[in-house]
């Protein structure tokens, strides 16, 4: 089982890391509608933060402006400014596609390309010379190494060459993971990757995700409280598409300072 | 109550033998072909398929030139309208922003709506005049490519490259719209995944949208050879229906279907018609090879898959 | 934490990467633009060609004798209604007879062989399916006929029927069909009251379809009506159609009947395109308020 992280110890674990993606009075619309009004947030770097709220709160649409995955719908637009590094994603001169090889996102249902291989997948994301026929053997290396990441590297290094579709559910979703993690983005976002897997992969995801903590920021969206506590060191709680309180998990789950944050928690709704 | 259940029971003989008919009609097509061909197969065997004799007078019977011109006309036809009609449904399907979609989509569908005979009648008065004052002098003679056997010999009024462009204007629609049903069955989670990967519009398209409809694809395309290997009517009016196969496009030449059409009127001894119900058989066996398994392949894309 | 790969020269491959995906765009765009052609230069030279000698008179009068100028497709117009009253009563009751079936059993043996082979028959050459019908009904008759003409052209709109029907019925909530059901109608009560008038519409949209779809070929034609110089509204006779006499006319080397032939072109061209607009704006109607 995985251990909390308890009190000093979080404390000291996230006022010593910088901010690494800022959150400046974001807005996301589907045409006139809004579905996420105003926020402010900030996600450290080497930290885990959960967003946690009832469903239709708005908190996978945030998840997606976070990486600009939002404007792929028709009709949809934002307002505001997301920072990475200092630098607004949505600014002027960011291209959007190198916006997305940098954040990275796994998403609810395994999605893995059927007509490709597990090397093949984990690959998909790189770009550039790395995919030359010359570079086989850096490329064969990162594969590893992302899926080491994954923790599947064990239980698929025989069947690299073999179709993706043949893999378990929970396989599946750990090669979006590593296929994710190939372009060794600065931050990771996942939008309730375990929502449609077993106990046993569940579990060894929310494991990798621990270990992922000490190595880039992570931002997990799941409608699964002990997921959200067995997991993250900060928490949001997202209603009606406003951010009602943020802050250490353990605080936010055990002392939280809003009655909707005490009533969701509690189970009292949701 | 036996009014109502002898109702019901005349409704279901009336619909199942309404859905019987079909399958019915294509044995009696098969079959009457058969009967109908059999003394031409029987008199010339496989020399009716290799030889290039065609002559009613002498009873010597070669459908060989017109197996070849089916196929070549054909052949062209999809080479030239395949990657057109992929184009442009990749243009609905993708890019088409949301004004322009339907009035495209129209057009497109509107080329299926029009007769073959109408297309004939242009291919014989405007597309083949042009293609002999600029088209044909200009492959020969400023791209230089009149010492090449495809484009070699005077420029006919008539050809086999007239019946294949027109072929190619027909079959485009065909291909195009199951190209698009096809595209748009790919699901939105295979588009997303490529884009959160950092993926430009056609690094999707390349990696996660093509690979994914590829077998519904090369469907729409073997539906687009069925109808191509089957048109009459325009092709008989452009290409000229001329025993012959020659290397050069700019030749004239026949196909099965414009043969039968060209031919059948005036066929005066039963050995003439034998012939002519014989390559009718050849073609409907063709044909229907072609579209089952377009068919198929396209049915199978419907399937969800992993 | 970043890799070493990314530092390999980011900003010239970006810029690769940018144009290979514009290029790809303007390349559809391109494409798009060039399948409007024909269709633009098809209408353009049909209205060109073909307007000067579309007259009353056209419409009209029958052929004048070779070689002299005047006279009309009237014979032709005529014969078209004809063979499609016949073609409409053949396949019509049949088509969505099969239909019915096909939607209401959709997943037996016997609907899918079906279903298969009424696709694979709508694409079948239309010339296969004329010396087909010579073979049945022309030969032992030692005639041509328009009866003849009209079966053929009935037999081709059978499959084309069936699965538009099929498509429209589908369409009908199965909660409908069941309620009906429940209330003891009986099941062909069932069938005809509640579902058909739901989707009669639809069916009505996929049978004139049909129509506009044999009303345009040739091929079925040319052994079975064969054609006819003159007025005739015997079912035993040979008898003109439009694109029978499109096609005689074009191939002509009269000027006058060239020119007749572009006029009759747009006439038909006209009616097919009519009810393609129509049945397109009334089947996008129906999906909008299905969903």
């Amino acid at each position: 089982m995985i251990p909390p992280i308890e009190g000093v110890a979080a404390a000291v674990l996230a006022s010593a890391a910088e901010p690494r993606v800022q959150v400046k009075d974001l807005h996301a619309f589907y045409g006139e509608t809004a579905i996420v009004r105003g926020v402010n947030l900030e996600f450290r770097d080497e930290s885990v933060t959960a967003i946690v709220g009832p469903s239709g709160c708005g908190k996978s649409t945030f998840l997606r402006c976070l990486n600009r995955m939002h404007e792929t719908v028709p009709t949809a637009h934002v307002t505001g400014a997301v920072w990475l590094d200092g630098k607004d994603i949505y600014g002027p001169d960011e291209w959007v596609v190198d916006v997305r090889r940098r954040i990275g996102m796994v998403f609810q249902r395994p999605t893995p390309f059927p007509t490709m291989t597990v090397a093949q997948n984990v690959a998909a994301g790189l770009r550039g010379d790395i995919t030359r026929r010359s570079n086989r053997r850096e490329r064969d290396a990162i594969v590893r190494r992302a899926l080491e990441r994954a923790a599947l590297w064990v239980e698929v290094k025989d069947r690299l060459n073999q179709s993706a579709s043949a893999l378990s559910g929970g396989q599946q979703q750990r090669l979006c993971i590593a296929r994710a993690l190939a372009t060794e983005p600065e931050v990771l976002l996942l939008d309730e990757p375990t929502a449609s897997l077993d106990p046993r992969s569940t579990q060894k995801v929310e494991e990798l995700l621990y270990e992922l903590r000490s190595q880039i920021t992570v931002v997990i969206v799941t409608h699964n409280l002990q997921q959200a506590a067995r997991v993250s060191d900060r928490s949001v709680f997202f209603l009606d598409g406003s951010v009602i309180e943020a802050g250490p998990t353990d605080e936010l789950f055990t002392r939280p300072r809003d009655e909707r944050t005490e009533a969701y928690v509690t189970g009292r709704f949701g | 109550m036996n009014n109502r259940s002898g109702a019901d029971r005349a409704y279901a003989v009336f619909t199942t033998a309404s859905a019987a008919v079909i399958p019915i009609v294509v044995g009696l097509v098969f079959i009457a072909l058969a009967i109908a061909g059999w003394p031409a197969l029987r008199q010339f065997g496989t020399s009716f398929i290799t030889s290039s004799a065609w002559d009613p007078v002498a009873g010597q019977f070669g459908a060989a030139p017109a197996i070849y011109g089916t196929l070549v006309s054909s052949a062209l036809a999809l080479l030239i309208a395949g990657p057109l009609a992929l184009g442009v449904a990749l243009f609905l399907v993708e890019f088409a922003p949301g004004w322009l979609r339907e009035p495209v989509a129209f057009a497109v569908e509107l080329l299926a709506a029009i007769p073959s005979v109408v297309y004939g009648l242009w291919g014989i008065f405007v597309l083949v005049p042009l293609l002999r004052r600029y088209v044909m002098p200009f492959l020969a003679d400023t791209l230089h490519l009149g010492n090449t056997p495809l484009f070699s010999g005077p420029a006919y009024v008539t050809s086999m490259l007239a019946a294949a462009l027109i072929l190619a204007i027909m079959i485009l629609p065909y291909i195009s719209a199951v190209s698009r049903e096809v595209l748009r069955a790919v699901p939105r989670s295979q588009r997303e995944a490529a884009l959160a990967l950092g993926a430009t519009r056609w690094e999707m398209i390349r990696d996660a949208v093509l690979p994914y409809a590829r077998s519904g694809l090369v469907g729409g395309l073997m539906l687009g050879l069925g109808r191509a290997l089957g048109e009459t009517m325009a092709v008989t009016m452009v290409i000229g229906n001329q025993h012959q196969i020659s290397a050069s496009l700019f030749a004239p030449g026949y196909t099965m279907a414009s043969l039968i059409a060209n031919e059948f009127s005036e066929a005066t001894t039963p050995l003439h018609v034998a012939s002519l119900m014989a390559v009718g058989l050849l073609l409907l066996v063709t044909t229907f090879i072609v579209n089952a398994g377009a068919r198929w392949l396209v049915w199978q894309t419907g399937r969800s898959r992993a | 934490m970043s890799g070493s790969h990314r530092a390999v020269s980011p900003n010239t491959h970006n810029r690769r990467r940018r144009a290979i995906n514009r290029v790809v765009i303007a390349i559809t765009y391109l494409f798009a633009a060039l399948t409007t052609v024909p269709l633009l230069a098809i209408l353009f030279y049909l209205l060109v060609r073909g307007a000067s000698s579309l007259s009353f008179g056209f419409l009209v009068h029958a052929p004048k004798p070779a070689g002299e100028t005047g006279g009309g497709m009237g014979n032709a117009l005529v014969g078209s209604v004809i063979l499609l009253v016949i073609a409409a009563l053949v396949g019509l009751p049949v088509g969505v007879g099969a239909g019915l079936r096909l939607a209401e059993r959709p997943r037996t043996t016997l609907s899918n062989t079906v279903r298969f082979l009424a696709d694979v028959l709508n694409g079948l050459p239309s010339i296969v399916m004329g010396i087909f019908a010579w073979q049945l009904l022309v030969r032992p008759m030692h005639h041509f006929s328009a009866l003849a003409g009209g079966i053929a052209l009935g037999v081709m709109m059978i499959p084309m029927v069936a699965r538009t029907t099929e498509e429209m019925l589908r369409l009908v909530p199965v909660s409908l069909r069941e309620a009906a059901l429940a209330l003891g109608y009986t099941r062909w009560r069932t069938s005809i009251t509640v579902v058909l008038r739901t989707a009669t519409g639809g069916i009505v949209t996929g049978a004139l379809v049909a129509i506009a779809r044999v009303a345009g070929e040739t091929a079925p034609l040319l052994f079975t009506a064969f054609g006819n110089q003159f007025w005739s509204l015997s079912l035993a006779r040979p008898i003109a159609a439009l694109p029978l006499q499109i096609f005689n006319y074009a191939i002509a080397p009269y000027d006058d009947w060239n020119a007749q032939a572009w006029a009759g072109a747009i006439v038909l061209l006209a009616f097919v395109f009519v009810i393609s607009v129509a049945a397109r704006v009334a089947t996008r109607r129906r999906h909008d308020s299905a969903d």
